[in-house]
């Protein structure tokens, strides 16, 4: 879902560009209260990681393929702010090293896929969470499920960014339904390996789940060993 | 819990497995057009896609240049965002920690103010800034509720 340059025109990129720097300005103001210290190496890992995973095109149909975004991830395991900027890194890596993303169509990939992406990862899992039974597999579930919707709302971001200044003049109606008719099966294959990875990290080292802090309060049959890293503990 | 991976440990596991995915997976991985590619091919707006401006960089397209083994110059591609990708989110990290973070209460609180100057990324923007990270509410980060 990398946009080129080219597909929407220079104003409305200019104006993606511009919320996307204030929102990841505020990202980045957020995570810079919020990271303990020692879980900087753990964000740096996600970053790594979804840079990794979303040069894993895996097929979802004939002649198309799709691959990890990687939001629902970043932001299930080091929370909404950070993995909205681990998120950015990774965009800004692909563009300027990899000619991935075309370079004024920046702001309009950050926007779709750290920031509505992220956020919209965040409302889904954070909503699930809260219907969910409070045991781990419920945060394996709502991590899967928020990332496939994650994956149709960035889609539908590019959408709407269409509709305001797309090039070569296809039917926006056309455009919605193509997005995010092929954007629903990627999703499913984000879902799945999202869910994957968290419930890997889950069953090593759970307590550096950031969405699964609810379930830290130490289980009757688990003392928590000294040292062993309790869930950041700073008070804001 | 003995079996308890140590943070670092389990850090450098994890920077394995990406190391790994990106060496030996991704040459692998399927080369026909991501999900817009497809939508962009079959609404007809495909030819609206301009080159980039760096196009002709040293490893432009996930290939490193002079190396002629395209799975090898995929791989190393990948090894090297891996790791550029680490430094540069743990370096922006420390900074962003260091320019606006919440310190310890250690000293050298004397100026409360000078941590927080508007210097940061963050611009001018008020604490209660309504950008499009809204959703978030007071303080999630924090196990209050645990």
């Amino acid at each position: 879902m990398h946009l080129p340059d080219g597909f929407i025109d220079g104003t409305t990129s200019a104006g993606a560009a511009v919320v996307a720097a204030g929102g990841l300005g505020a990202a980045l103001r957020r995570a810079g209260q919020v990271l303990d210290e020692r879980r900087v190496p753990l964000a740096g890992l996600v970053a790594a990681f979804v840079f990794a995973a979303q040069m894993l095109n895996f097929p979802v149909a004939s002649g198309t393929s799709g691959h990890l975004l990687g939001g629902a991830l970043a932001v299930v395991l080091v929370g909404p702010s950070v993995g909205a900027v681990c998120l950015a890194v990774v965009l800004i890596v692909q563009a300027l090293l990899f000619a991935d993303g075309g370079l004024s169509a920046l702001g309009l990939n950050v926007l779709n896929m750290a920031l509505v992406g992220g956020c919209g990862a965040y409302v889904v899992f954070a909503g699930l969470r809260r219907l969910l039974p409070a045991r781990p597999p419920s945060v394996v579930v709502a991590a899967g499920v928020a990332a496939g919707v994650s994956v149709v709302l960035a889609a539908l971001a590019f959408t709407i960014e269409y509709a305001l200044g797309g090039t070569g003049g296809a039917s926006v109606a056309a455009v919605a339904g193509a997005m995010v008719g092929v954007h629903a099966l990627i999703g499913v294959g984000e879902g799945l390996i999202t869910a994957l990875v968290v419930s890997a990290v889950l069953a090593t080292r759970p307590d550096l789940v950031w969405g699964a802090r609810h379930l830290a309060s130490p289980a009757p049959s688990e003392a928590p060993a000294p040292g062993a890293a309790v869930p950041a503990r700073e008070a804001s | 819990m003995s079996r308890r991976l140590h943070l670092a440990a389990f850090v450098a596991v994890g920077l394995a497995v990406a190391a790994a995915l990106a060496f030996f997976v991704s040459p692998h991985a399927s080369g026909e057009p991501d999900g817009l590619e497809r939508v962009a091919h079959d609404q007809g707006f495909a030819d609206r896609e301009a080159g980039h401006p760096l196009g002709d960089a040293p490893t432009a397209d996930y290939a490193v240049e002079g190396v002629d083994d395209e799975g090898l110059s995929t791989g190393l591609a990948g090894l090297l965002g891996v790791a550029v990708t680490f430094a540069v989110t743990a370096g922006l990290f420390v900074l962003v920690r260091r320019w606006g973070g919440r310190r310890g209460p250690g000293p050298g609180a004397g100026s409360p103010g000078a941590l927080a100057s508007p210097g940061s990324a963050a611009g001018s923007r008020g604490p209660g800034s309504s950008a499009p990270f809204g959703p978030e509410p007071p303080g999630p980060e924090s196990p209050a509720r645990a």
